[in-house]
């Protein structure tokens, strides 16, 4: 069984197995370094090509402060912005990637991360029949609120909140979206 | 005990979470769906082989007091590589998974086998103790996993054979307590006979 303990090997076997693992843990780390940004990069190219028309353009990433708020948007030529837009959900931050082409209309948006209620809130990253009501939505015709504050958005049943925080989130981005363009 | 009890009584004898009742915070959280379950079953299943084995190396060399700390380091660094891995070659799973992944190394499960089993038997034995409760975790998981999506989303492994929701509540927290305690009830009345 185990050795007898005194200070000098319980010392050196700890400081032993920590520069091991640590070693080990270096040796991973920058194995999977190249991997894991490769994986962040595809899984936010993804959500551009599913927020915006095609391009031939390769998208720009760019940031901008909106009334003390930094959203990270990609803009991409000739297509429109793919905006960031988070906000506070009914469980935590929700994060959406909203698409909105050049002539100001919501091309369509989809949810980067969220933490709401599985099986309740969590359908709005999912239910079709919530999310695609925004494909094409024009803030100019349209008011990006849930008909239960007298605005236009089908809410999520039984999920008000998240349904709220969704369309805030929209409501955001075409107001980042706003400000990106007005100096043009 | 023969190679072969060691590989199945995580099944039944030691089943880790109907008869040792451990690793119940993933347990409950991580089973809202068939296939949630069985991620975490196995990813667990890796960190207690690989722990197994290593602590079995070393725990005769290790002094008496501080092995605690040292089985802690070699899981925790075990947790960690795994948790690169994943982000780097199966990033849906680790975005499901991701907060519950940490947690392994608090998992009363891989330091339960660490203390109770890898520190007194040899390498082989070890790993296969490890095997053999991390299938049996795995076979849980998928269970209680699978009654909570066939219940709660009306589907099973993410195939939906009900059109619209099924009994939200087993989706959520109280489904989970409610379908362990049933599980449990079940499983000690069958595995009594």
């Amino acid at each position: 069984m185990a050795a007898k303990s005194n200070l000098r090997n319980m010392a050196l076997s700890l400081t032993l197995v920590c520069l091991v693992c640590s070693g080990l843990l270096g040796v991973v780390y920058a194995m999977t370094a190249e991997p894991i940004r490769k994986a962040e990069e595809a899984k936010v190219a993804a959500s551009i090509a599913r927020v915006l028309p095609e391009s031939e353009a390769q998208p720009v990433q760019e940031s901008i402060n909106v009334d003390g708020v930094d959203y990270t948007y990609y803009r991409l030529p000739g297509a429109g912005y793919a905006i960031i837009s988070t906000v506070g959900g009914f469980g935590g931050p929700l994060s959406v990637m909203v698409g909105i082409s050049e002539d100001g209309i919501v091309v369509n948006s989809v949810v980067l991360s969220h933490s709401e209620t599985p099986g309740l809130g969590a359908k709005c990253a999912t239910d079709v029949d919530f999310k695609d009501q925004f494909k094409g939505w024009d803030p100019a015709e349209k008011r990006l609120v849930v008909r239960k504050d007298g605005g236009d958005v089908d809410a999520i049943t039984a999920s008000t909140i998240t349904s709220r925080a969704y369309t805030k989130a929209i409501a955001n981005a075409v107001v980042v979206y706003s400000k990106l363009t007005e100096n043009e | 005990m023969s190679k072969f009890g060691l590989v199945t009584k995580g099944f039944l004898k030691e089943n880790p979470t109907f008869v040792l009742v451990l690793g119940m915070c993933p347990t409950l959280a991580t089973t809202t769906s068939a296939m949630n379950g069985l991620e975490m079953g196995l990813a667990t299943m890796f960190v207690l082989i690989l722990s197994n084995i290593v602590i079995s190396l070393i725990a005769p060399v290790v002094p008496d007091k501080v092995h605690i700390p040292v089985y802690i380091v070699v899981i925790a660094t075990f947790v960690t590589l795994l948790q690169l891995l994943m982000q780097a070659y199966t990033p849906e799973v680790y975005e499901t998974l991701g907060l519950f992944i940490p947690l392994i190394v608090v998992n009363c499960i891989v330091l339960g086998r660490a203390e109770a089993f890898a520190s007194k038997n040899s390498v082989g034995d070890s790993a296969l103790d490890g095997i053999g409760i991390g299938l049996g975790f795995t076979l849980t998981l998928t269970i209680i996993g699978i009654v909570r999506e066939v219940l709660g989303s009306g589907s099973i492994f993410g195939w939906k054979f009900i059109a619209g929701d099924g009994i939200l509540a087993f989706v959520m927290a109280p489904g989970a307590f409610l379908v362990l305690g049933y599980l449990m009830v079940l499983f000690n009345k069958l595995a009594k006979r």
